[in-house]
């Protein structure tokens, strides 16, 4: 299923104009996106393009300094600047989130039963040995080997790869309906990633549950989503259906980051690197933030900031360059990612 | 376990059989004895008795092997002024000195923790800020300029509370005051620096993050892992709760075990000294020992020490 | 020059005492257990495995870092000295090293320029008062401007940093670069720059590369000959096309088919099963045998050894032996 024919029936998660500063500097420039039940959403893109932010945003995670403004609707009830109360229910219990190195981000003096159990009792509203229960079954869910004991361990006393595991079975403890994935295999050996992206395919077809995939290894992202947004400096540069995003990118940062990978298969060819550097947040461009690297610019392009635009049926870009060749659709805003 | 206990044990030891020589070297090595306790101008006769009496005329080297092996059968000697057992002398002030240190603890850990956390939940607020200026200077101001200061404010200008002596509770309100701020001070700063450092880590983001109250989540994820620092310094105010007060007793003429420790320093009371700082020795190095237990107990990491190193 | 290759490493091994418990008794941990590989002048060896393979402490091995507990290092023929004697540090301006953090390399109290005229000070190359020049130069050859050179580490970004660390590495006209992981803290279109670089200064320079890394993708790029690496032994060996579009040992085949591409995927991927194994607990047999699908009886008492293959690979796996020796039965 990708996002545009999804859109007839309402998204459990819309994400409208989120912008992000710290200290005056804009780091997220107004993100539209919409995530549907059960969907696979990827956001790829280099470090500080603001795919992790987009979501410690919507969640309320970010440090205080940051000043937010936009909106992110879940079931139609409002999230930014909601109650604590409102944001704590929905933390863990409709939107779940995992992050990188989880040797770090589970608590290292609490037992992992305990806070798997935390979770359990805060959102299915168990107690005691029934906690305790449930936690087994959630790590016997994720592949833990020995679950009844590891229930006892700590954080230090398993692989990476089990931690992961862990956090993912903290996840589902509230029977969310998105998983946010932030990085969950960067920390991870070649085929722990492997094992870990099954696990988190596996549960997402058999819960319905919508994962969201913050990921800079584009490989990673285009064999677990169904859906890509590609994100640079702030935005969302283009977004489309994975197999079609990867087949023929129309963005020329999408072009650019295909281009500079090095094939695994077939004859080696020289790399293509995408010439300079990210613009800092402080000091972005006029217009297109990419517009300075970019092979294909031209005047109009530093003159003002390309639209999300439909390009093909199906698929949307922000560059002035690539050409339209879609109807014009006779849909009111909002238009979501 | 056992190996652990051991080792320590084995360290504690040793750091006080450091002491010991150290004082004994430092001691012998700044005066003689017999001619500080019977003053210069006395008979030389009665000089020569005396230094006969307590062995002061073998060699250096015997007399600290003999003072050694005294210690260890428990034998701290006699105290050369009087002639009393040192360790009574030392165990009679006591109590004056832990009715200072014990309720300046209690001030030091009642103020500092929570002020520490208050400052670290709420970094760069008015309080914050007054918390720290507040810290900075009650660790800068050394304790007798501070005790100084609060006898010229409160006995001299209010003339609320006296300035010296050990009549009654009221005469111990200052010196604790004094010894407690500063203690407080330090304890704020350590802890602040301890919750800060802790409420960065990603784990307490991922309590939020699965929907844990942010006051559990400082409760139950930020002050396990923040007590492990904070312990140390807190393990370190226990063990001076004998030796801690020095200056306080003396500027408030408080008959403790600090005033003790400055006459015999004086008089070169040598086994006085001893053990004085024979105590003070080992009360550091059980509330250092106690620490390390406390570690294991705090983070499990340290409990299972699997640790690899090359070799 | 001599005939002889660049760098050999022999039969290296490197051992680690581990203590597991307060209680425990200290066990030797084999980090790198008897690896051989050479890499000739101007061709890349390609070094791959997962963490715990004992890939990175090969390459202080190669770089005479660390002393092999057996087998020895020969550079140009010849052994490497110990460590920190003058006859050492004298080769160690031929053979230099690259790190993956190149943050930690610098010193943020140096400006660039000065931390890549270093070596010309400490190698007393050329003329004092030309030095500048020659360190500007290299800094253009890595492609950072004059004006960069000015700059303090934490003022660059990842990138530009890892550039200044390869020019200064280049200082001393090394014939031997051992890169650990040089690109993998970068950012996939500056990763590219890098790579394309390395390999651009190894045309010109005639450079040997030991090049180790994780990531499949950067290794084959980059590499002439690829050698696989799983608990301290290499498993796979040979030309970096052959053993990477047709792995012959299961866990190079595991390892190809679950490196993440983009795009559709030829092969399906194999997700083995169970952590990479501890090198306190080293399996026996193969070590492999515990993760591997085609894992026979001989494999869990028999450890293989690297043997040819007739497509002139080396393999240690005796499965890919039996097979081989079947083919040539049958034909």
């Amino acid at each position: 299923m990708t996002g545009l024919t999804s859109r007839e029936t309402s998204p459990l998660v819309a994400i409208r104009d989120l912008a992000v500063s710290f200290d005056g500097v804009k780091v997220l420039h107004g993100i539209d996106l919409a995530i549907h039940r059960g969907e696979a959403v990827g956001l790829v893109g280099e470090s500080g393009c603001g795919k992790s932010v987009t979501w410690l945003a919507a969640l309320g995670l970010l440090p205080k300094k940051a000043t937010i403004s936009g909106s992110v609707m879940l079931d139609g009830g409002e999230l930014i600047g909601a109650a604590p109360a409102t944001l704590d229910s929905v933390r863990g219990g409709r939107i779940a989130m995992i992050f990188q190195d989880p040797a770090s981000a589970l608590n290292p003096v609490i037992k992992l039963g305990r806070q798997v159990g935390e979770a359990l009792a805060l959102h299915g509203g168990l107690s005691g040995k029934a906690i305790r229960a449930e936690a087994k079954r959630l790590f016997d869910l994720v592949g833990i080997p020995d679950a009844a004991r590891r229930l006892d361990a700590f954080p230090h006393e398993l692989s990476g790869g089990q931690n992961q595991r862990v956090m993912i079975a903290m996840a589902l403890a509230g029977k969310p309906d998105i998983l946010v994935a932030d990085e969950p295999t960067t920390a991870l050996d070649a085929t722990i990633q492997a094992q870990i992206l099954e696990l988190l395919t596996r549960i997402r077809r058999e819960t319905n549950m919508a994962l969201v995939l913050i990921s800079h290894d584009l490989g990673v992202i285009s064999e677990t989503c169904d859906r890509v947004c590609v994100m640079y400096a702030g935005r969302i540069i283009e977004t489309a259906a994975s197999e079609a995003l990867f087949a023929q990118p129309l963005h020329p940062y999408t072009q650019g980051l295909l281009a500079a990978l090095p094939p695994l298969e077939g004859v080696r060819r020289r790399l293509v690197p995408v010439e300079g550097n990210v613009p800092e947040p402080w000091n972005l461009p006029p217009g297109c933030s990419f517009a300075p690297r970019c092979p294909r610019r031209v005047e109009a392009c530093a003159m003002r900031v390309p639209l999300l635009a439909p390009k093909t049926a199906d698929r949307r870009a922000a560059c002035i360059m690539t050409p339209s060749l879609a109807q014009p659709q006779h849909r009111p805003e909002p238009v979501y990612a | 376990m056992l190996r652990f206990l051991l080792v320590r044990l084995f360290r504690a030891a040793l750091t006080v059989a450091l002491v010991v020589t150290f004082a004994f070297v430092v001691l012998r090595m700044s005066g003689d004895p017999a001619l500080i306790i019977m003053s210069v101008d006395a008979p030389p006769e009665a000089i020569a008795a005396f230094r006969k009496a307590w062995g002061l005329d073998d060699p250096i080297w015997l007399q600290y092997l003999r003072y050694f092996s005294a210690i260890g059968q428990g034998e701290l000697g006699q105290s050369m002024r009087d002639g009393r057992p040192a360790m009574q002398l030392v165990l009679e002030r006591i109590p004056a000195t832990l009715a200072l240190t014990l309720p300046a603890l209690a001030l030091k850990l009642g103020i500092g923790i929570p002020a520490g956390i208050y400052a670290a939940l709420h970094r760069d607020s008015l309080m914050d800020r007054i918390v720290m200026v507040t810290a900075v200077a009650g660790f800068t101001v050394p304790s007798f300029v501070l005790g100084l200061v609060l006898v010229l404010v409160f006995s001299v200008q209010l003339g609320w509370l006296p300035s010296g002596g050990q009549e009654s509770w009221r005469h111990a309100i200052l010196p604790v005051l004094t010894l407690g701020i500063g203690g407080a001070a330090v304890l704020a700063r350590f802890t602040r620096s301890a919750m800060l450092e802790v409420l960065g880590q990603s784990y307490i983001r991922t309590a939020s993050a699965k929907g844990v109250p942010w006051p559990r989540v400082v409760r139950g994820h930020a002050l396990p892992n923040a007590a492990v620092p904070t312990v140390t310094v807190v393990g370190f105010m226990v063990g001076s709760l004998i030796a801690g007060a020095v200056v306080v007793e003396s500027v408030f003429s408080w008959p403790g075990v600090g005033r003790l420790l400055v006459v015999a320093v004086a008089n070169r009371d040598l086994a006085v000294v001893q053990c004085i700082l024979l105590l003070v020795a080992m009360t550091m190095v059980s509330a250092n020992l106690i620490v390390d237990l406390l570690y294991g107990v705090l983070d499990p990491r340290l409990r299972s020490g699997a640790k690899a190193g090359a070799h | 020059m001599s005939s002889a290759p660049l760098l050999q490493v022999r039969g290296v091994a490197r051992r680690y005492a581990m203590r597991r418990g307060l209680l425990g008794r200290s066990i030797d941990v084999r980090a790198v257990d008897g690896v051989s590989l050479t890499v000739e002048h101007g061709r890349t060896l390609g070094l791959v495995g997962e963490s715990g393979s004992g890939k990175s402490t090969t390459g202080r091995l190669a770089l005479g870092l660390e002393p092999p507990d057996d087998g020895d290092v020969m550079f140009k023929g010849a052994p490497i000295p110990p460590a920190g004697t003058l006859a050492w540090r004298q080769l160690r301006a031929r053979m230099q090293m690259i790190y993956q953090d190149p943050l930690g390399a610098l010193d943020r109290r140096l400006s660039i320029l000065e931390q890549v005229r270093e070596p010309y000070d400490v190698h007393g190359l050329g003329e004092a008062g030309e030095r500048d020049a020659m360190a500007t130069a290299l800094l253009q050859a890595v492609g950072l401007r004059a004006d960069q050179g000015s700059r303090y580490p934490h003022e660059l970004s990842g990138g530009q940093r890892q550039r200044a660390v390869i020019a200064r590495a280049l200082a001393t006209k090394p014939d031997l670069l051992v890169c650990d992981e040089p690109v993998s803290a970068l950012d996939v279109s500056i990763q590219a720059q890098v790579v394309n670089l390395l390999v651009d200064l190894q045309q010109e320079l005639g450079l040997g590369l030991l090049f180790i890394s994780h990531d499949l993708k950067v290794i084959r790029q980059v590499s002439h000959r690829v050698a696989v690496m799983y608990l301290g032994r290499i498993v796979e060996e040979g030309d970096a096309d052959l053993l990477l579009a047709s792995p012959a040992h299961p866990y190079t085949e595991a390892l190809v088919s679950a490196s993440p591409v983009p795009g559709r995927r030829a092969r399906p991927r194999i997700v083995l099963q169970g952590d990479p194994p501890n090198p306190a607990a080293r399996p026996s047999g193969c070590a492999f045998h515990p993760r591997c699908h085609a894992a026979r009886e001989r494999c869990k008492v028999e450890s293989p050894r690297l043997l040819p293959l007739p497509d002139g690979r080396l393999t240690a796996c005796h499965v890919a032996h039996d097979q081989a020796n079947f083919l040539k039965a049958a034909s």
